[in-house]
């Protein structure tokens, strides 16, 4: 019992990182059709950027890491949209095979600069500790990155009801002819959403460091899990991303518990297709008429 | 000549060419390699059926493959061991051989298992997702995800499926020594031939009235529904097809290369053989053959003077096709066709129609 409530911080935790990956994956998925293969490589991108500041900023790498990381990422991403994925618009299997030649020359590139072995980054002793709780043990470090989901969950939701950008972001994925129709810039809104939804795959590749090594492949370790994620919780909707995550998480963690990690890959994937014949698009759908 | 004639005559040449002169010009060792390509050919030749004639991108062709080669190889396994426990799991400590293992003792199951196994999974998951109305992206997630699973399931039960390392050291295939150059050579030739027939089949299959439904499924499926036909059920149905190609593909490259392992059927690999699809054109199925043998030629040429490089020239030439050619070599020569007869004089336009998003 004691081992199955240890299970609890360890799915959460990864159910954060999920979550931090497929919330950007969701918002370009749902507003532009686009499968962001190369978002792997984002989340790579943002790990190595703390790799990288651990000479100047030593054990506080992490903390230092966040914003950078994000910036940088969301940057990749804001140079991917504009450089090729604006001419895949309503192709969205061409974006993925587009998007996944930019992923392999990405890790290629990462091979070359950093070196195939992984690296390690050095959490910052604050983060070292423990507490625990009714016989949970409950380690700082995930505890760190499950408190980063919801600061990143909280703003995002704020920024997409609460600012005026926002809004716009959602309407564009309502209804991308009639937003334009009233006068929003949906060329500006997708460049920005892209470059959010990047930054916060860069977040989600520094929270990845505080739980394992940093490697070329880690992208792809990830990116995977986080489509399920956003084929279980829906196109472009916040909470579904965010019911998917923690479930798949816990799913992936207890699961892994009872039997052991090749099985629990396979029970996921059943789970899945099982949640698709009660609802075939995902937890919460964007009603629409339109036919496919 | 006509279209059909012109096309009879280009299958001829393509068969002289693979069953008369390859053989004949190539060394042994590149026979070997180019038997190796023609097994991805006709895993490529399904997916090209599937997605460029059906639109359903499946990513996870590398499952079918795997279950095919698997089921090759765990016979021939069984037989080096004269029904013994093969040798991987002696050195993993199993002791009694596992129950799924005994039936391929025998070949005639063996051999049926290698596409009754993959067709049987591509049902499952045909009817589970298609009946639902997942597809699009969404499908292909899902077969990517299927990939993953499955090669970490293999990866896990170690005991079962010999790990990461995977089935290989076969001293016997089918009576005879696999490292010896006529059975290198007969291999080449069975898998050329299997190649050509199911072509042949595949081709059959698109010019019938069944094919033209599929096409019709890729290009609106609601319309299809609202004509009275089951959407569901044509796509099932060539998605299995599809993988019984991907079965076959598998087993025979066990006694062509002499290894099945996870790392040949991951989300990587199974990618790989979509992008060499691609590449040659999703639109033809011969464009599909093509780009198989024209990808893994480069790959194996290329990777052996620049081993770095090749993950560049892949990325690249993918960005490169999807942007400028995304009907692939096949879609090129048709341009260049049409330019030319353009300008000879008026003649009928055939476009294909994009498929239509999630």
């Amino acid at each position: 019992m004691e081992g199955l409530l240890n299970q609890l911080p360890i799915g959460l935790s990864i159910a954060a990182v999920l979550l931090l990956i497929a919330l950007g994956l969701t918002f370009t998925f749902g507003q532009m059709g686009v499968i962001n293969m190369a978002h792997g490589e984002f989340i790579m991108a943002g790990a190595y950027t703390a790799y990288m500041l651990q000479d100047w900023a030593g054990a506080q790498a992490t903390a230092v890491a966040l914003p950078v990381a994000f910036a940088l990422a969301g940057g990749m991403g804001w140079v991917l949209e504009r450089t090729a994925i604006r001419h895949f618009y309503g192709r969205p299997l061409d974006t993925l095979l587009l998007t996944w030649g930019v992923s392999l020359v990405l890790q290629q590139a990462a091979r070359d600069i950093f070196g195939a072995p992984n690296v390690q980054v050095v959490a910052p002793s604050w983060l070292n500790g423990r507490i625990e709780v009714g016989g949970t043990v409950l380690p700082y470090n995930r505890l760190f990155i499950l408190a980063l989901a919801i600061v990143c969950v909280v703003g995002i939701w704020a920024y997409m009801n609460r600012s005026a950008q926002g809004r716009r972001m959602r309407a564009v994925m309502q209804n991308r002819e009639l937003a334009a129709c009233s006068g929003v810039a949906t060329a500006r809104v997708d460049q920005l959403t892209f470059f959010i939804g990047s930054g916060l795959a860069g977040v989600a590749g520094v929270a990845l460091t505080l739980i394992g090594p940093v490697g070329p492949s880690l992208g792809t370790y990830y990116i995977v899990d986080a489509f399920l994620v956003v084929v279980a919780g829906g196109l472009g909707q916040l909470r579904g991303a965010v019911i998917a995550a923690v479930a798949l998480g816990m799913l992936n963690s207890f699961a892994e518990f009872w039997t052991n990690a090749s099985l629990a890959k396979v029970i996921v994937f059943g789970a899945i297709i099982a949640f698709l014949q009660v609802r075939p698009q995902g937890m919460f759908v964007l009603r629409s008429r339109a036919l496919t | 000549m006509s279209e059909r004639t012109r096309g009879y005559a280009l299958f001829g040449a393509v068969a002289l060419l693979l069953l008369v002169v390859a053989p004949l010009a190539l060394p042994a060792f590149r026979l070997d390699e180019l038997a190796k390509y023609l097994c991805f050919a006709i895993a490529a030749l399904g997916i090209g059926l599937a997605w460029g004639q059906g639109g359903m991108l499946t990513l996870g062709q590398g499952v079918f493959f795997g279950l095919g080669g698997y089921a090759m190889g765990m016979y021939l396994k069984l037989h080096d061991a004269g029904g013994d426990l093969p040798d991987f799991m002696v050195w993993s400590g199993v002791e009694h051989l596992p129950a799924l293992w005994g039936p391929f003792r025998n070949p005639v199951v063996a051999i049926a298992a290698v596409v009754v196994v993959p067709v049987a999974v591509a049902v499952l998951l045909g009817v589970l997702v298609f009946r639902q109305r997942v597809r699009g992206a969404y499908f292909a997630l899902l077969t990517q995800a299927l990939a993953a699973a499955f090669v970490i399931l293999l990866v896990g039960q170690q005991g079962l499926t010999g790990g990461t390392n995977g089935l290989t050291n076969f001293y016997d295939v089918f009576g005879r020594d696999p490292e010896a150059e006529s059975t290198q050579r007969t291999m080449y030739f069975v898998t050329a031939g299997v190649l050509g027939v199911l072509y042949l089949l595949a081709r059959q299959l698109v010019k019938s009235r069944f094919g033209r439904l599929l096409v019709a499924v890729r290009d609106g499926e609601d319309r299809v529904r609202f004509l009275g036909y089951n959407p569901a059920t044509v796509k099932t149905i060539t998605f299995a097809v599809s993988a019984g190609m991907a079965g076959l593909a598998g087993a025979l490259f066990v006694p062509v290369v002499g290894i099945i392992s996870p790392s040949l059927l991951g989300v990587v690999p199974s990618l790989e053989l979509v992008v060499a699809v691609a590449v040659g054109g999703r639109y033809a199925l011969a464009g599909a053959i093509l780009g198989a043998v024209a990808m893994n030629y480069a790959k194996t040429s290329l990777s052996e003077q620049w081993a770095d490089g090749w993950l560049y020239l892949q990325g690249a030439l993918f960005i490169l096709v999807m942007t400028l050619a995304p009907k692939g070599a096949i879609g090129l020569y048709h341009q260049l066709r049409d330019a030319v007869a353009r300008r000879r004089g008026p003649s009928v336009q055939v476009t294909v129609k994009e498929e239509v998003p999630a």
